[in-house]
């Protein structure tokens, strides 16, 4: 079976003043593949996610994505919303909802991209603006029902406990239709209950709408559990890259997180 | 000869006016670099300054040791005024939305201006301020005003003063460090309160000396007086680098130049729009001021 | 379910016919005197104003303090328009507020670019130069003592009150459209949150451009609908007080809430009147008032609520039909 590239980094840098925060990170992400990125806390994996997802630019290398229509296309300088119409979404560390909008609301933003009016349709409420706000409405209850989170599309997002929250930000992520997701720690706070639900969504997602999925964690049960592939961030720099149980046995893998002693032991 | 020796005595002018410019715009930059906000009221505390320094010189008259002793109790006045409404106004919102401290720091200049209106021993009047008589000092074929002397020496000695401040006490470092992360800086255990306090004091005492010096140079007082300087001052902190303390310097000098030489070579009474079109083209140019630096923001 | 729309559109509709047609009989058959009438209808236009400015601050969530100055364009343009180009008035009115349009991207393009408070700064000093310029530009604009500009509207209070209050009704119920929309959205989620937003697909710059046009395009229609009604414009109608005199029924209603600003602009129109005793004083409890407010209860009277008509209409009835049924019961 032929795999397709979803997107290739190339030696990307970015330095802030006079830190390098990461330095010279290059990867291959397969379509429908499954990615771990993990390491210690300032390791630089945000900071990779946000080139990603254009809120930085790197400094050096290059990034290439090939879009919703398989097109390649080079991606360093473009910002967020040029990158989520070509088919990157992504989810935050720190929750980023529209908290005084309403949970189906928060949804129907991200399919923006799909409206079909003008401001006439939009002024007059025109039947084909109706048409246009039902489609929506169904697609974002559909989303939100597959999270079983539909129960609340009338809530304020900022109402939501955090668990829902954090569904609510994946469900818009999706809403999106992109080709590549990144979660960025999307088990945080989450009890073990609510991480194996989690990954069994994540699974699910990934087969559903054949995507490929970069995420980054700290809970290692969720990585080694889903991910195909893990690849590891120490100071800014890739210290391995591999297969789960070939991570978990990994010397420098253990250094990192544990200490010399550790990797000795 | 003329047209040159006009020129410079324009550049000198320029300069003067600049300087005290400079000396409000480090208020403006450095409290917005260490809470992010804009003062709106910045430029009334120079209006109060300069009638601080009003009434001390027409108590005792006008003479050199009055002017510094007016100059002093001006600086005091709105160091005290500053920290208060710091106090206030602005602590209880320091962490609501941005918009929300917006709003209450042009409340805040509404109320300087008004209270100042209403006040019966002040009133809306404009009042003539009480000049030094100074020599003017001869260079050559320029002859500068002494009191055009008298500001450019002060803010120097000001700002020279604030240079040592910043850059070389333990509290300056604090102000450095609060600027830059607020939450870091309380965890290193600074007293974030009390360095922000004391950047609008000093930033106060700044706009009261300039008051004062403004005084004498335009001399006359009245409660509005603070507005153009104070949104032109702003500028000056826009385009020498919101945030950089010699960036507020540098733009309040080349904002003064530029505004005198207008008033002295082009159509007077759009010499006020000079401003704002420099801030249009330094927004649209270069955002971050010709010293500022890009700020990362942390996602 | 379309009986549900119709049923949805019609009562808002019903509510808006009575809002114009009673107070018009009323006041052609000197019911309402004219002062009062004026004073209406004059609540009318600062409604016009509070709508602008809910929609740059509250509901795009950037501080303008130069709203008052795309007034002034409104007015002034319709005022050259009607009497230099010779323009029918009502055609007039839609052009002046194209104008102020234009004026509106050309003051939000270099400054909606940058992050940061530029804009409040960039529209203070946007409304002083505006006001500097109409006072210099004496030929056209009749300097500082203004210019007379008399229209139908000036002497006829009925056709005042129904051209004005129409036209706010129907502001509003084209900007609650374009606030329930993809657009409106867009611009909330930009209020929101910037990364977030910009992250689900939505270009920050746009709809912060889009958000300042329209609230510049709807000051722009009230300063023509102004100069028509009181026949007379000066340049200080573009000055930073009168843009804080429209802040603050924003500011007081619920920043963000449609129903809020409008309330509190008739509201303190009315007061107006009895404020005027206060004089100067006015301009000092106004700006306490506003810390206070941002103190104690930043979101106003009713924050982002809106006074939803039809679950009005359904409590009203359902309240009327338990008393009816009460009252049945005891008289068993």
């Amino acid at each position: 079976m032929e795999n397709k590239l979803r997107l290739q980094a190339t030696g990307i840098s970015i330095v802030f003043g006079g830190l390098r925060a990461v330095s010279d990170f290059s990867c291959d992400l397969f379509d429908g593949e499954l990615v771990g990125l993990i390491g210690p806390n300032g390791a630089g994996k945000t900071t990779v996610f946000n080139m990603l997802s254009g809120i930085y630019t790197p400094t050096s290398g290059q990034i290439t994505f090939w879009d919703k229509d398989d097109k390649a296309c080079v991606i360093n300088k473009k910002s967020p919303s040029q990158l989520n119409r070509l088919g990157i979404a992504r989810t935050f560390q720190n929750i980023r909802l529209f908290g005084s909008l309403s949970v189906r609301d928060n949804v129907k933003i991200a399919l923006h991209q799909s409206r079909n009016v003008n401001f006439f349709d939009v002024l007059f409420r025109t039947p084909r603006f109706r048409l246009d706000e039902k489609s929506m409405n169904e697609k974002a209850e559909q989303l939100l029902s597959l999270f079983k989170i539909d129960n609340k599309s009338n809530e304020l997002a900022k109402n939501l406990p955090y668990g829902e929250q954090r569904k609510l930000e994946i469900v818009r992520a999706l809403a999106s239709n992109p080709r590549l997701l990144l979660l960025d720690e999307p088990a945080a706070g989450m009890n073990p209950q609510e991480t194996e639900d989690l990954m069994n969504l994540i699974a699910f997602i990934r087969k559903e709408f054949k995507l490929t999925i970069l995420l980054i964690e700290h809970d290692m049960r969720l990585v080694m559990g889903i991910c195909e592939k893990i690849m590891v961030l120490d100071y800014g720099k890739t210290i391995a890259v591999g297969k789960p149980d070939e991570i978990k046995t990994n010397p420098l893998v253990i250094k990192a997180y544990l200490g010399q002693e550790a990797a000795d032991a | 000869m003329n047209t040159g020796s006009i020129f410079f005595q324009q550049l000198i002018n320029g300069i003067s006016l600049g300087s005290i410019y400079a000396l409000i715009a480090l208020g403006y930059t450095m409290v917005y670099g260490i809470v992010k906000l804009i003062n709106f009221a910045h430029g009334d505390i120079m209006m109060i300054g300069a009638y601080a320094g009003y009434f001390v010189l027409r108590a005792f008259g006008p003479s050199i040791p009055v002017f510094v002793l007016a100059i002093f109790v001006a600086m005091i006045v709105c160091c005290i005024m500053g920290i208060s409404i710091e106090r206030l106004a602005y602590r209880p919102l320091r962490n609501a939305p941005r918009l929300n401290s917006l709003i209450t720091a042009i409340a805040v200049e509404l109320i300087l201006q008004n209270l100042m209106r209403v006040i019966p021993f002040i009133g809306p009047d404009p009042r003539s301020f009480p000049t030094l008589s100074l020599p003017a000092i001869d260079i050559g074929f320029i002859s500068i005003p002494g009191i055009k002397a008298l500001v450019i020496i002060g803010s120097v000695l000001l700002m020279v003063a604030l240079n040592i401040l910043v850059n070389y006490t333990k509290t300056g470092k604090a102000m450095r460090s609060v600027s830059y992360d607020l939450q870091a800086s309380s965890l290193m255990g600074i007293n974030v309160n009390r360095t922000i306090a004391i950047t609008f004091a000093i930033g106060s005492i700044l706009a009261g000396a300039g008051g004062v010096l403004y005084a004498s140079a335009y001399p006359q007082v009245d409660p509005m007086m603070g507005y153009m300087p104070g949104l032109k001052a702003f500028v000056a902190a826009v385009l020498g680098g919101i945030g950089s303390i010699p960036g507020a310097m540098v733009g309040g000098i080349i904002l003064g130049i530029a505004e005198t030489l207008t008033k002295g070579y082009g159509p007077s009474q759009y010499a006020d729009a000079i401003s704002f079109g420099i801030l249009i083209v330094i927004l649209l140019v270069k955002p971050t001021g010709l010293l500022g630096k890009r700020r990362v923001v942390k996602v | 379910m379309k009986n549900k729309t119709f049923r949805n559109m019609l009562i808002p509709a019903i509510i808006a016919l009575i809002a114009i047609i009673v107070p018009t009989l009323l006041i052609k058959l000197a019911v309402i005197d004219e002062y009062t009438a004026q004073i209406i209808t004059l609540g009318g236009i600062n409604a016009i104003m509070a709508l602008s400015v809910n929609m740059i601050c509250g509901i795009t969530g950037q501080l303008s303090l130069g709203q008052a100055g795309f007034m002034a364009i409104g007015a002034y343009s319709t005022i050259l328009l009607t009497e230099s180009a010779h323009i029918p008035l009502p055609l007039a009115v839609i052009l002046a507020a194209i104008i102020t349009a234009i004026f509106g991207f050309i003051i939000g393009f270099p400054t909606l670019k940058l992050e940061g408070d530029y804009l409040a700064i960039v529209t203070l000093g946007f409304g002083e130069i505006i006001r500097v310029v109409l006072v210099n530009l004496k030929d056209i604009t009749g300097g500082p003592n203004g210019k007379q500009f008399n229209t139908i509207l000036t002497f006829d209070p009925t056709i005042a009150y129904v051209v004005i209050i129409g036209a706010l009704i129907t502001l509003i119920i084209f900007l609650q459209n374009f606030i329930r929309s993809t657009y409106g959205r867009a611009i909330l989620a930009v209020r929101e949150d910037e990364i977030a937003a910009n992250s689900a697909g939505v270009g920050v710059f746009k709809y912060k451009m889009l958000g300042f046009i329209v609230a510049s395009i709807v000051a722009g229609i009230g300063g023509a609908l102004y100069v028509c009604f009181i026949g007379f414009i000066k340049p200080d109608q573009a000055s930073f007080n009168k843009s804080i005199d429209y802040l603050i029924f924003v500011v007081l209603g619920g920043m963000g809430s449609t129903t809020g600003s409008v309330l509190a602009a008739f509201v303190l129109t009315y007061l107006q009147e009895f404020l005027r005793i206060l004089q100067d004083y006015r301009m000092l409890l106004y700006p306490v008032v506003l810390i206070l407010v941002m103190i104690f209860r930043p979101q106003g009277l009713l924050g982002t609520k809106e006074m939803n008509f039809v679950k009005t209409f359904d409590k009203l009835r359902g309240f009327i039909a338990k008393k009816i049924g009460g009252e049945k019961e005891d008289g068993k």
